[in-house]
């Protein structure tokens, strides 16, 4: 399976912008199937962008983030060739990541 | 109450008798003719929107004022519908059970050829979509066809699509009567109002392009198909040009007919011969 | 008053008894099955309403639970819905061709 994380990390006049597309099914637990169930919450609780160890953005999302989440932000630092880590954990324990150069 | 229904119907089927018996004369003249039919089809759209190029058409709304375009470079540099291809990929090349894949079915092993669908198959007799054609193959291939409304098919044609990206649609209709005439009955379905609320698709997207139904920006006919599959975040996934139709009949209050049943099949295939020559923007994204 | 106008309101009283007669479930059994029969035609003409099968749908639920009155006007509902997407249809065959881009 690729990567659940797309991301694109472009760097201007020492600000760097980054974009970033999540795939996951973002279940709030609150929407039921076609069988009237309960769908039971699954969502990503923690994002985490860290440049060089450190912390440069960082989300604690619920359930109320749409599916196949994007995100959009910019952040003071970062240069070309730099390597920004993206990761992300969810209520039932999974997690990805993914590294992108600084373009 | 009947006799006053009853009269207003009357009077009804004596105006269209009237209009009928008026418009006679110009039917016997008529005949089907798909070469002026596109050109005439597209001048239309061009004059109602003069400062868009042909190829703007094949991202509907996005195009149709300067917010919504600005909007669309924003999601393309991050398009929503990125999973879908990626599966599509992997499940083209994937072999089935008896070890064959897609590629066994199509020219060119499936890549590029997007633009040709749906095209008339002279065995079959009929309009075959891309749609008809990927579950004709699973089926020649031992395996149960898809259903023309979920993810796995979206993803397949969301791939096709892909792959023939730029290049101009290009339906053909053969030299045959019956070719001729699933255009012709597209063409019909397309102009027929239907369902409670009375709406032809034309309603929409011939005379409304550009206006809004709620929050929703209407696309125009023109090009509509090369878009398809689509992202549609009011969706919050992948559609087919099945799911579309579908919807679209159940939104006028009309019950949708089968997946890619006759009329589907060729609506489908008139509204991609008129946008023949315009580029596949497929898959595409709308709000 | 004359006989004339008697007569006449001895007419309306008895018009008035007769509607006030609640509805019998052979009345639903007759209104359901001449505007399924009316939706079926619509079906043949690919022009179904959801709206006539939702009317449908609620005459036989209000049939189920006995209230035949109710069954009855929305069998009667669809019926007219069913009729209307008939008529839609059948006119469309000829003024499609008007709203086509020439």
């Amino acid at each position: 399976m690729a990567s659940t994380i797309r991301v694109r990390a472009t760097s201007k006049d020492d600000i760097t912008e980054v974009q970033a597309l999540i795939q996951h099914p973002m279940d709030s637990g609150f929407v039921k199937d076609s069988k009237g169930e309960i769908i039971p919450p699954h969502f990503i609780q923690k994002l985490t962008f860290e440049l060089d160890g450190k912390t440069v953005f960082a989300a604690d999302w619920g359930g109320g983030i749409s599916k196949d989440p994007y995100i959009k932000f910019s952040f003071k630092g970062g240069k070309k060739g730099d390597e920004l880590k993206v990761s992300w954990s969810d209520n039932k324990g999974a997690s990805d990541q993914t590294t992108a150069k600084i373009g | 109450m009947m006799t006053l229904r009853a009269a207003i119907r009357f009077g009804f089927s004596a105006l269209a008798l009237a209009a009928l018996a008026v418009s006679l004369p110009a039917l016997a003249a008529d005949k089907i003719d798909p070469v002026a039919d596109a050109k005439a089809f597209k001048k239309f759209f061009y004059e109602k929107f003069p400062k868009l190029k042909p190829e703007d058409f094949v991202n509907g709304p996005y195009s149709m004022d300067e917010g919504l375009h600005k909007q669309w470079v924003e999601k393309e540099e991050f398009p929503p519908y990125e999973f879908a291809v990626d599966l599509g990929k992997e499940m083209f090349t994937k072999p089935f059970k008896n070890g064959k894949t897609y590629e066994d079915c199509f020219p060119n092993k499936g890549i590029g050829i997007r633009q040709n669908y749906p095209l008339f198959d002279e065995k079959q007799g009929k309009v075959v979509t891309l749609e008809l054609a990927l579950n004709q193959c699973r089926e020649a291939n031992g395996e149960a066809p898809y259903n023309y409304v979920r993810d796995e098919m979206a993803a397949l044609t969301a791939y096709m699509a892909f792959t023939s990206r730029g290049k101009p649609m290009d339906i053909k209709i053969p030299d045959d009567p019956r070719a001729l005439e699933a255009y012709q009955m597209g063409k019909e379905y397309f102009y027929t109002r239907r369902g409670q609320l009375n709406f032809a698709c034309s309603t929409c997207h011939v005379q409304s392009p550009g206006e809004r139904v709620r929050t929703e920006v209407l696309a125009p006919a023109l090009g509509i198909m090369n878009a398809m599959p689509i992202y549609r975040s009011e969706w919050n996934s992948m559609g087919t040009t099945s799911r579309r139709f579908v919807t679209c009949n159940s939104q006028t209050r009309g019950v949708p007919l089968t997946p890619q049943d006759d009329e589907y099949r060729n609506v489908e295939y008139y509204l991609s011969y008129v946008a023949n020559g315009l580029p596949i923007s497929g898959p595409g994204a709308r709000p | 008053m004359s006989m004339h106008r008697i007569v006449l309101t001895a007419l309306f009283l008895l018009a008035g008894t007769a509607v006030a007669l609640a509805a019998s479930e052979a009345d639903y059994k007759a209104a359901y099955a001449a505007a399924d029969a009316a939706n079926k035609e619509a079906g043949a003409l690919r022009n179904q309403w959801t709206t006539t099968a939702s009317m449908l749908a609620a005459s036989k639920k209000a049939a189920d639970a006995g209230d035949f009155d109710k069954a009855v006007d929305a069998a009667r509902e669809a019926e007219e819905l069913a009729k209307a997407s008939i008529y839609q249809a059948k006119s469309e065959k000829e003024l499609w061709k008007d709203m086509e881009i020439r």
